[in-house]
């Protein structure tokens, strides 16, 4: 090629941080197709996180618990306010609601079988509760969602728990999507809508709509159920501090709460990335709110998004929460985005760990489909034996780590533990800075 | 028949003894006074039996009813008979909003007026409206029919699917993907059991039906406004 600079020195090219590649592509995409993007997962940006969290330990000040041999007792009692049957689980990490429809039948029945196994519970999604989920979950919860897709008070009945959907981090304020791909025969039955349509989930309830109806809608569950299901309230990370009150005053027995790392079956990739808040920032404004109604343990706090180890877990319980719920990483552990299956995801245009086309239907590891054919791949034992495998190893993570600190008890952990890694983190957490006994915001401080 | 007072003998009670009911009970005729507008009032119930409320109720009457026959002699509050199953509910006076919503099966009989989102997100239930029904009436109505014999408001069956809506006076408007079909000879048979069923002598030649366009089944950008 022809140099015209005659050798002199020359400007090195430079991407725009603005408009970077990635956001260029997406320019692209939308100009030639006149669809925003919709994907599957939860937020895809570097947020403060639990990393950005670490545990003080013990040394002289605190005495700590032998590693191996001294207990740390790690069961949790959900639904203990008003429900005649609470839920008891041996271990503080639940799995999330995921529906079928979005999810395989052997993906949910996996999903019961490693839950069941770990001592712990499972939930439906908006799709109704499955015969797979139910006979394979010893411990089963059952979202009241928007759409009421397959709604009805047998199931409501034969299950442990019920969780009334209000909103999910992913999408606080949007409602659900399950594109006509993924409409078989069976997931159309059961939402009692056409095969090969478009499913569209409500984002607001259709039977109520502020905090005091949303306190007779509990009424009416219990109502129907003899009072014998806690009756969990699930929350998006909007403003945990009210509507973590709202819930506690609408009556619920447990309040979930998910930060925007939560993901999602389907929702448009603007959503997920611009609404809501990261999960971090969420938890200290939700125990503040149990604890200024002088519910905090009363009211159990269940928090969700961007859980992956046994250290996230103790850091939210440190933070105040007394249990944990996992999708993603619970998809991860079953086999999503393996890369055993590399070439399939190149061959649509994309990467292991990076493909989130869930809504197409064409999850190469079998999961997220209603593909006969894509299903036979995965084995719901085996997977349920890979959750039941990663549960375990995240309780013991969290079992080390409270041990560290001197607790017996998951719960015994507080954040007086922790300490922050950046300013950030310190002033969404309030979690003193690593080095100092201060965060930004804190009460008698001028900062 | 037996009595029971609610306000008396409170809604745990009433709700626990209509609710042990088997399918083979001998006690199938139940009178409630003193509802008093009460909240959640017979719900979740699962046997063939009657049950006559006197007085209006509140929020979630007959909510997820199953078999019952439960009649209201006065007016109901918000959600009656949401998601009812299967059974028959009659509404002597009006109806709040979201009447019937996202019900499966059964007959929601409303001898007045329905407010607001009157069969919202129905799912095979049939709903018959004695007098007007309010705004966004069958919004995202699945499947199942629902009769007006007087006006709708605005918006009525804004993204429906499969519902069939009979409307026999005004619609002040259609919601998205709403319109107006032609009434064949099988719709008039449909409209006519429904209107026999619903205690009303209105001519079925006298409606016109509604239903869904299908232009907003499967995602369009040129429908996205």
């Amino acid at each position: 090629m022809k140099d015209d600079h005659k050798g002199a020195p020359r400007t090195v090219p430079i991407q725009s941080a603005t408009f970077s590649n990635p956001t260029n592509a997406e320019i692209r995409r939308a100009a030639a197709t006149g669809i925003y993007d919709i994907r599957g997962g939860g937020s895809k940006r570097k947020l403060p996180h639990f990393d950005d969290l670490l545990f003080l330990g013990a040394s002289i000040s605190r005495y700590a618990l032998e590693g191996y041999r001294e207990k740390c007792d790690t069961r949790v009692v959900l639904g203990t306010r008003y429900a005649k049957k609470p839920i008891e689980l041996d271990i503080p990490i639940t799995i999330a609601g995921m529906s079928f429809g979005a999810l395989s039948g052997p993906a949910k029945e996996a999903l019961g079988r490693g839950a069941t196994m770990a001592g712990t519970s499972t939930t439906t999604g908006d799709g109704g509760m499955t015969e797979e989920e139910r006979g394979h979950s010893n411990k089963l919860v059952y979202q009241v969602l928007p759409s009421r897709y397959g709604m009805n008070p047998d199931d409501l009945r034969r299950c442990d728990a019920i969780e009334v959907v209000v909103g999910q981090g992913a999408k606080p304020g949007g409602g659900g999507m399950l594109l006509g791909q993924k409409i078989s025969d069976r997931v159309a039955k059961m939402r009692n809508l056409p095969k090969g349509i478009d499913q569209r989930s409500a984002c607001r309830h259709p039977d109520w709509t502020g905090p005091d109806d949303l306190e007779i809608k509990i009424l009416e569950l219990r109502e129907i159920t003899g009072w014998e299901k806690p009756i969990y309230v699930k929350i998006g990370g909007a403003r945990p501090y009210f509507d973590t009150t709202l819930a506690i005053k609408a009556g619920a027995d447990c309040v979930v709460l998910d930060g925007m790392q939560g993901g999602t079956a389907a929702t448009q990739d603007v959503f997920i990335e611009n609404v809501g808040q990261p999960i971090l920032a969420c938890i200290g404004e939700a125990v503040r709110a149990l604890q200024d109604m002088d519910m905090h343990r009363e009211v159990q706090l269940i928090v969700s998004g961007g859980i992956r180890g046994g250290a996230d877990v103790a850091k939210a319980l440190a933070l105040g929460a007394d249990a944990v719920a996992i999708g993603t990483a619970a998809m991860i552990a079953l086999g999503d985005n393996d890369p055993k299956w590399e070439a399939e995801y190149n061959a649509l245009g994309t990467t292991a760990g990076a493909y989130d086309d869930w809504h197409e239907g064409n999850d190469p590891a079998g999961i997220t489909t209603q593909n006969p054919e894509l299903m036979k791949r995965f084995d719901p034992i085996e997977g349920g034996r890979r959750l039941n495998n990663y549960l375990k190893v995240m309780t013991l993570e969290a079992q080390t780590i409270a041990r560290a600190c001197g607790k017996n008890h998951l719960h015994n952990l507080e954040p007086e533990d922790l300490c922050a890694l950046t300013m950030e983190a310190a002033a969404m957490a309030k979690i003193p800075l690593a080095g100092t006994n201060w965060y930004p915001g804190k009460p008698g401080s001028s900062y | 028949m037996q009595t029971f007072d609610l306000e008396a003998q409170g809604l745990r009670n009433l709700n626990a003894a209509l609710q042990s009911q088997s399918k083979d009970t001998n006690q199938t005729a139940w009178e409630i006074v003193n509802a008093k507008g009460s909240h959640a009032i017979a719900v979740g119930l699962d046997a063939p039996i009657e049950v006559t409320v006197k007085g209006s109720t509140g929020y979630y009457c007959a909510g997820m009813n199953k078999q019952a026959t439960v009649r209201v002699h006065g007016s109901a509050g918000p959600g009656v008979a949401e998601n009812m199953m299967s059974g028959m509910v009659i509404i002597d006076g009006d109806a709040s909003q979201y009447a019937g919503a996202t019900a499966n099966g059964g007959t929601l009989v409303i001898k007045g007026n329905a407010s607001s989102r009157c069969g919202i997100s129905m799912k095979g239930v049939d709903i018959v409206v004695h007098g007007n029904v309010g705004h966004m009436s069958a919004f995202m109505a699945q499947s199942g029919n629902l009769v007006v014999c007087g006006d709708a408001g605005d918006a009525l069956g804004d993204s429906i699917y499969e519902a069939r809506l009979f409307v026999r006076g005004s619609v002040k408007s259609l919601g998205a993907d709403c319109i107006e079909k032609e009434m064949r000879p099988e719709h008039i048979e449909i409209l006519k059991d429904l209107l026999e069923r619903g205690e009303c002598d209105a001519k079925p030649e006298e409606f016109k039906r509604y239903g869904s366009a299908r232009k907003l089944y499967n995602f369009d950008i040129d429908n996205a406004y």
